[in-house]
């Protein structure tokens, strides 16, 4: 049985933090194939178009028939463990702060064979497994392993803990209270086990419906928070910023408007403002703590959401600004990425279709209900994913825009 | 489809001069520093200047960003026979083979092998964490174990399939350790007991820490040349009867079980018309004792799985039932990076010109000497073997 | 008074028998602002972001850019603010005769009621008492409505629920009467506007507005220390910035106020 994570004790003053590392992130180009699976938590090996074999570690040619046509599959997940050691010394910093590390080279039912992280639960050699490509601290994808049938705990494993952003016992931010999505991600977070969830409300002179809702759940706190006003986010931070271990930013401001309006550039203003300039407020605020605490203990700061309109990877014309402001923060938040992946905390981005608000009344369903994008986001944070698709909507556009992008672009809103 | 030829035997091919440079744990020097203390003594050793030899083969892991070419001017030689073999502990014989067709050829008259390697404080880690593209894609990052890690993947694997214990490869580190304690160049001083070794702290189970090798500076080198200009130089020799080489083989193998020895010993033996129990000795390529127990499996000492008993029904030390690695090997001499495959070469050729002095097993007439190396993923994907014999 | 006006003038501040008090909030992200529907366009609340602070962007100098709407934190409304002030000459703030900055004030004392009734609505009635007490309100001077609202702060100074604010102001007589019967220069609320906050549901909607800038008028808002003033005898000192086409403006308010002997 996993060892139950213990309740994260107050820290020791007088201990310094625990500096994050990274495990080796040298990847080949061809590799990030594995890591486009990772991010979505799909299972995809190089397949040969020619002769049909799968084929691993990632090369330029099947080394069967010699094709370069290798492209990566969605594979079967299972596997036989071959063999299997407990790793006790390593020069490299990061696994030296993780040993015993547990390894083993697994038989993949597809067919080549695979160096992997071992969940402690699983058997020994001749043990069936089930496989999952992840990312690491480094944010490169890897294997691991998991016993086929679940056991206690083990969501608790310490080598799939570093490979997630598992909630239990983590405090976290939310950064917009009256999103409409706020409550239900707060109770979804606390479901999970979130130690503490604060929620940003801004203009707290102005009321409103979920207040109530928000202060009946367990462990929420509300706290000041203007993402529009570089003081508010500052001192929120200076007061919570080093307690925060996710940070989910839900900040968004749908308002409709014709591009050859007058008000257009206006309404763009004030959209870019709370959304992207929002992001880079709290990025320079929330950004250098929770870098600086990535391996602050088992519950050390470990991710960052962003709630984004599918949108913003291919405009929608009726809602053409709110398309370009989270377009601009999809390309933030690649940035916060390389940043904070210094830290080993990982930036998800949480892409939704239309959710089921006033400002998308117009909109036909399929719609998104804040309850299913709250599950999403908790289960992409237990599973470590990085790109998230919530809905039908933004299913659909993720596999239009890896089909043809430009068929999306000429389609949208007709 | 057999396309291939009986090969030509490697008549008139004669090997002299072997060299050691003392290894040292940790050096500030560079391989090339290493490389030019070697060709000095290669030099010394000969009589004549570096400048004569006109055959020029190297390997080592730390020479960048130079190549082979590089060093010509960096040491003022101007060969016509030019090789860099960066193929870890196959590199040694792979350079013999190369060298002794050049030689036998004509197309060079003398071919200096060496292999060196420094070991700055931290140039292990960097060599592990850039050692090939699948390494690093697909091994390095799981624990970052190294090959203690990889390998323990296979030893855990043989043992599982085989019955192996941790006694049997203790029993050959041990062995190995009384025959270091005669060899004045190996960095293990202090006798080691079987105890001792199963007691020793875990590195990565199987194994633990005296089934490891150390990491370390030094260079090892050796001369390949025709038997006329050894005698014109007035130089002891050693024959080379024959000498194999094969990679990835057995691509197949979920994992490694065998390597490419198997499907060339028969030509081995065949070409120095001898069988494995004509030798007097074995130099294994011993990054670990599961490795050596799998190249007497392999080179047809014992059948495969039999190399547990093998070893339970054997010594290993010099003046024992079967002398293996009577330099210390790598496991008590000390691993020079890319000189750990030619330990075996230089000392096989002092044992058969009888000048192994401490460690000299008596009237050694005939050896073997294998190679190991390259663990570019899952596997070590070279394999090499030649037998010597005295002139 | 001697021939030296202003010399008197100095002289009294000098000596503290004139005060000098100061009617405005402090400008700050937290001051709440209208809020419009949201489908319409909203005031950029009042921002302050850092350009250097004696560090990377500017070793030994520390300044900031603001952003704000016109009608941010204790402020000015011009004519132009309003449709029936639209075709006016003079009517925005950077066209404003400098003489309108400096008028007279009559402050209307209505706290009993505010402190009752958060949707007190000033009448003809009340004003008409008020002159039975003070006297006629002269022409062109301010009539500042005192409610101590500039003594709450968040929500409830903005006081928002369902319906909209519930904020005190004038009805729409009052306006009416103050504008065309008694000729006042302009209107001062501590509120967030000139008028209520159920106004809209007026008839004139927003009266304050249509009523004052439809005939040329001024309206101050976010006043605060009114209860320092006396009911008549201040002098106001009113000007916004100057705005090309502004209408409207965040603004430093003081009130000169004679210290009454007691004896």
């Amino acid at each position: 049985m996993t060892e139950p994570l213990a309740k994260p004790n107050r820290k020791n003053p007088l201990s310094r933090t625990n500096q994050p590392l990274l495990p080796p992130s040298a990847r080949s180009r061809k590799a990030h194939g594995l890591t486009l699976a990772a991010c979505v938590g799909r299972f995809m090996l190089q397949c040969c178009g020619e002769c049909g074999r799968y084929t691993y570690p990632v090369r330029e040619a099947c080394p069967n028939c010699l094709s370069s046509n290798l492209r990566f599959m969605d594979a079967a997940t299972g596997g036989t463990l071959i063999s299997e050691t407990q790793i006790e010394a390593s020069g490299d910093p990061y696994y030296r702060g993780h040993m015993p590390w547990r390894t083993g080279l697994v038989r993949l039912d597809c067919g080549p064979s695979a160096v992997v992280h071992l969940h402690g639960e699983c058997g020994g050699p001749g043990s069936s497994l089930r496989l999952s490509l992840q990312l690491d601290r480094a944010g490169q994808a890897v294997f691991f392993a998991h016993p086929i049938s679940e056991t206690p705990n083990m969501e608790d494993d310490p080598q799939w803990r570093e490979l997630t952003a598992d909630p239990k016992d983590r405090r976290v931010l939310i950064t917009d209270g009256r999103s409409l999505v706020a409550v239900a991600l707060a109770r979804a977070l606390g479901k999970a086990g979130a130690a503490r969830i604060f929620v940003g409300v801004a203009d707290g002179w102005k009321p409103f419906d979920e207040r109530q809702a928000l202060e009946a759940i367990e462990g929420v706190e509300l706290v000041d928070l203007d993402l529009t006003s570089e003081r508010s986010v500052q001192e929120l931070a200076m007061d919570i910023g080093a307690r925060v271990e996710i940070l989910v930013n839900t900040a968004d401001h749908v308002r409709p408007a014709h591009l050859f309006e007058a008000g257009a550039a206006n309404s763009a203003r004030e959209a870019m403002d709370h959304t992207v300039m929002g992001l880079m407020r709290l990025a320079q605020a929330f950004g250098p703590v929770m870098r600086s605490r990535g391996a602050d203990g088992a519950a050390g700061a470990v991710a960052w959401v962003n709630v984004l309109s599918v949108h913003g990877l291919s405009s929608m014309p009726q809602f053409g600004v709110h398309s370009a402001a989270h377009a601009a923060c999809q390309s933030l938040s690649q940035w916060l990425r390389s940043e904070l992946r210094q830290g080993g905390v990982r930036v998800i981005n949480a892409f939704t279709g239309p959710l089921d608000t006033e400002w998308f009344q117009t909109v036909p369903p399929p719609k998104v209900a804040p309850r299913m994008l709250a599950d999403a986001v908790v289960d992409g944070l237990r599973r470590g994913l990085e790109d998230i698709y919530v809905g039908d909507v933004a299913r659909d556009i993720e596999a239009r825009l890896f089909d043809n992008p430009k068929a999306v672009e000429r389609e949208a809103g007709q | 489809m057999n396309l291939s030829k009986a090969r030509q035997g490697y008549n008139g091919v004669v090997l002299a001069v072997p060299v050691t440079v003392p290894y040292e744990r940790y050096s500030i020097e560079t391989a090339h520093w290493w490389i030019g203390k070697a060709l000095r003594a290669l030099a010394e050793g000969t009589g004549i200047s570096h400048r004569d030899f006109d055959g020029f083969s190297v390997s080592s892991f730390t020479m960048g960003p130079d190549s082979a070419i590089a060093l010509t001017q960096h040491f003022g030689l101007s060969p016509r026979h030019l090789d860099h073999v960066p193929m870890g502990g196959a590199a040694g014989i792979v350079s013999i083979r190369r060298a002794a067709r050049a030689v036998q050829a004509g197309d060079a008259d003398i071919v200096a092998c060496v292999a060196a390697d420094t070991n700055q404080v931290d140039t292990f880690r960097k060599t592990l964490a850039n050692f090939s593209r699948f390494a690093q894609d697909a091994s390095y990052p799981y624990g970052a174990g190294g090959p203690n890690a990889s390998f323990a993947l296979i030893a855990r694997h043989y043992m599982d399939a085989y019955g192996a214990t941790r006694e049997d490869f203790g029993k050959l580190c041990v062995a190995q350790r009384d025959n270091a304690l005669k060899n004045p160049h190996a960095l293990m001083k202090k006798p080691l007991t079987l105890d001792q070794y199963l007691s020793s702290k875990p590195i990565a189970e199987p194994f633990h820490l005296f089934d490891c090798v150390m990491p370390c500076a030094g260079a090892e080198a050796f001369l390949v040349l025709r038997e006329e200009t050894a005698k014109a130089l007035d130089l002891p020799f050693v024959r080379l009867l024959s000498a194999i080489e094969r990679h990835n083989a057995f691509p197949d193998d979920p994992i490694q079980v065998r390597g490419g020895w198997v499907l060339d010993r028969d030509e081995l033996y065949a070409m120095a018309g001898a069988k494995p129990d004509d030798m007097d000795f074995v130099q294994t390529y011993d990054d670990y004792a599961v490795i050596s127990m799998m190249q007497f499996e392999d080179l047809g000492f014992c059948k495969k799985g039999e190399g547990p008993d093998f070893v339970r029904a054997n010594t290993f030390t010099i003046d024992g039932s079967m002398p293996h690695n009577t330099s210390g090997g790598q496991l008590s001499a000390g691993q020079a990076g890319a000189a750990g495959g030619h330990l075996g070469i230089t000392e096989a050729i002092r044992q058969l010109l009888g000048t192994a002095g401490a460690t000299q097993v008596k009237e050694a007439q005939l050896g073997l000497v294998s190679g190991f190396g390259m663990i570019n993923y899952d596997r070590g994907l070279a394999s090499a073997a030649a037998i010597l014999a005295r002139a | 008074m001697s021939g030296d006006i202003l010399g008197s003038l100095a002289a009294a501040l000098a000596g503290g028998s004139i005060k000098v008090v100061d009617l405005t909030h402090t400008l700050s992200p937290d001051f709440p602002v209208i809020v419009m529907p949201p489908e319409l366009g909203q005031s950029a609340p009042f921002r302050m972001e850092r350009i250097s602070r004696y560090d990377a962007g500017g070793p030994a100098w520390y300044w900031n850019n603001l952003s704000f709407g016109e009608h941010t934190g204790t402020h000015f409304d011009a004519p132009v603010h309003w449709y029936t002030g639209r075709n006016l000459p003079l009517n925005s703030v950077d066209t404003l005769p400098p003489a309108d900055m400096v008028a007279p004030a009559c402050v209307i004392d209505c706290t009993q009621q505010t402190s009752k009734d958060a949707d007190f609505l000033l009448t003809v009635a009340n004003v008409t008492a008020w002159e039975e007490e003070y006297g006629r309100i002269p022409a062109r001077s301010w009539v500042l409505l005192r409610t101590n609202w500039s003594k709450k702060s968040g929500a409830a100074y903005a006081n928002l629920q369902s319906d909209g604010a519930h904020t005190p102001g004038p009805d729409a007589e009052v306006m009416r009467f103050l504008v065309e019967e008694r000729g006042i220069i302009g209107f001062g609320t501590e509120t967030i506007g000139t008028d209520a906050g159920q106004a809209g549901h007026f008839s004139p909607p927003y009266p304050a507005h249509h009523y004052l800038h439809g005939a040329g008028r001024y309206g101050l808002q976010c006043l605060t220390n009114l209860d320092q003033l006396p009911a008549t005898g201040a002098l106001i000192l009113a000007a916004p910035l100057k705005i090309q086409n502004g209408s409207g403006s965040p603004l430093r308010v003081l009130a000169l106020v004679q210290e009454r002997s007691t004896g």
